[in-house]
């Protein structure tokens, strides 16, 4: 593996007394897409909220591209980031949630371009044109004057692809994409965000329950447990021949909630 | 005579409509007087609320205590202090913009429990979508929480419009020429309160009825948008 984009040293996050992420090593390489899959509570959303800047740690170092994201450099020593460092790192980053988010009183265009133009200072006119490539992109060219609303539940998630994307993130965060979707819907979005993984250097980081999709689009998947990895590998390892018992358990009570 | 205008005292009738035109003039001080307390107390209550809902304890914990202490106070103490105290350090307002002063005050301290309901009703996924997207926290509040929690809230607001109103009587107390106080001159010098005062009464009626439904039909023709309202 090259020099990592995302990189985990030892890394504990508490709610109080609760360990939630507890000494995670954890490493993502640049344009690598890797799935997180485990049990609830395991830590698996708080690991992409913790990246994402949404939750802060309370010890260990993360480095994003380079740069540490929770700490910055400050005469010779290191010191807690402010929140310019942390602007200039949420750069890197775009996240997809699993309840949309979508800014309910904003079009579908507005969601797309209110952030490039006034965040990235980018032209009205050119982000509109990229929030109409974006569109298309996700198959929704004919929806840009709707409110979310107005959308189904995958048009939505769609859209909060495209709205991410529209920052030019080099990472990608999914939350559990499809897991407020009715079933019926949640083909549209994989079939996105699977051809995001096929055709683009973004690095991409999924939270997912969808095993089948995770097989598919992973160069690598990681099971969580109680806030540690506690098995990595490729998809065919993972899937096909899990060495850890937790593992095995995990993937069985799933496959059979299938 | 009030205001340059006789009237008439051969009949009530006449003496009503006499003194219709005297009592106008009261009314329109009143409309004045309620839409300046209204506009100060929705633009600092909206402060108040900012204020409130800042992380920080040294900023918000000052505005929760100016908040606590305006409405457990009367507003008839507000308007003395303002009116009295107030010209004693040089600062001396006309007694209607003291009025409108006091009023506005109190009632931000509503409005701004309105607001903070309102932006507290925003989901957390709103805050998180628009960190992720490197949204300053200023325009994250007057982009996204503010124009969500405003249609939430119109109802309550509304409330609060038809309250000042009928408040503004209070301010007579420091010589302001609204319509309860103009009546009463009426009665003090012809001695018919009746008929006065029942008009009066008449006109609140109608200027409540004609804002609350004012208020009704915004809040029925904003666009919710899918807003989760409750
Ligand atoms: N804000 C919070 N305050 C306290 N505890 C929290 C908070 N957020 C998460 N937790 C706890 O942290 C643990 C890990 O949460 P996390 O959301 O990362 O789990 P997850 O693996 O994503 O689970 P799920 O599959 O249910 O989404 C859980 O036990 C959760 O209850
Ligand atoms: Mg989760």
């Amino acid at each position: 593996m090259t020099d990592p984009i995302i990189k985990f040293d030892k890394v504990v996050k508490r709610f109080d007394t609760l360990t939630v992420i507890d000494e995670l090593d954890f490493e993502v390489g640049q344009g690598e897409k890797v799935t997180i899959i485990g049990p609830s509570g395991s830590g698996k959303s708080t690991v992409l909220r913790i990246l994402m800047t949404l939750e802060p740690i309370q010890e260990g170092v993360v480095y994003v591209d380079g740069d540490m994201l929770w700490h910055e450099k400050a005469n010779g020593g290191v010191k807690p980031a402010g929140e310019a460092h942390l602007r200039r790192m949420r750069e890197k980053m775009g996240m997809v949630f699993q309840q949309f988010n979508l800014f309910p009183h904003m079009t579908v265009r507005r969601n797309l371009t209110e952030a490039p133009v006034k965040v990235l200072g980018m032209s009205k006119a050119e982000a509109r044109e990229r929030a109409e490539e974006l569109l298309d992109m996700v198959g929704l060219a004919d929806q840009a004057d709707k409110f979310p609303h107005q959308l189904s539940g995958g048009q939505q998630q769609r859209v909060g692809i495209a709205r991410a994307l529209a920052m030019r993130p080099k990472i990608m965060l999914f939350d559990e994409p499809t897991s407020a979707l009715d079933p019926e819907l949640v083909g549209e979005v994989l079939s996105v965000i699977r051809r995001l993984a096929e055709e683009h250097d973004l690095t991409m980081l999924l939270v997912t329950h969808e095993m089948q999709f995770a097989r598919q689009v992973s160069d690598r998947v990681c099971f969580f447990d109680r806030g540690k990895i506690k098995e990595q590998g490729t998809p065919e390892e993972i899937f096909g021949n899990p060495k850890e018992e937790r593992t095995r358990a995990f993937l069985k009570a799933v496959l059979e909630g299938e | 005579m009030l205001f340059g205008i006789e009237w008439d005292t051969s009949s009530n009738l006449a003496f009503a409509i006499s003194i219709l035109p005297i009592l106008l003039i009261g009314m329109w001080v009143t409309i004045q007087a309620t839409v300046l307390g209204f506009f100060i107390a929705i633009v600092l209550g909206l402060v108040l609320a900012a204020l409130k809902s800042v992380p920080l304890k040294i900023v918000s914990w000052p505005a929760y205590a100016i908040t606590e202490f305006i409405r457990d106070t009367p507003l008839l103490i507000q308007l003395f202090f303002l009116y009295y105290v107030l010209p004693e350090y040089g600062l001396v307002f006309p007694a209607f913009l003291t009025g409108a002063l006091a009023l506005g005050i109190q009632y931000s301290a509503y409005t701004s429990e309105v607001y903070r309901a309102g932006i507290e009703a925003v989901a957390k996924g709103q805050h998180e979508a628009a960190r992720a997207l490197n949204f300053k926290s200023l325009r994250t509040f007057t982009h996204v929480v503010l124009p969500q929690a405003v249609p939430r809230i119109i109802p309550a607001m509304g409330n609060y419009l038809v309250s000042i109103m009928k408040d503004v009587p209070v301010l007579s107390v420091v010589t302001v020429l609204e319509m309860l106080n103009v009546a009463q001159i009426i009665g003090d010098r012809t001695f018919n309160y009746l008929i006065p005062l029942s008009m009066v009464g008449g006109l609140y009626l109608i200027m409540t009825l004609v804002a609350s439904s004012a208020v009704r039909y915004l809040d029925m023709n904003l666009p919710k948008r899918g807003l989760p309202l409750k």
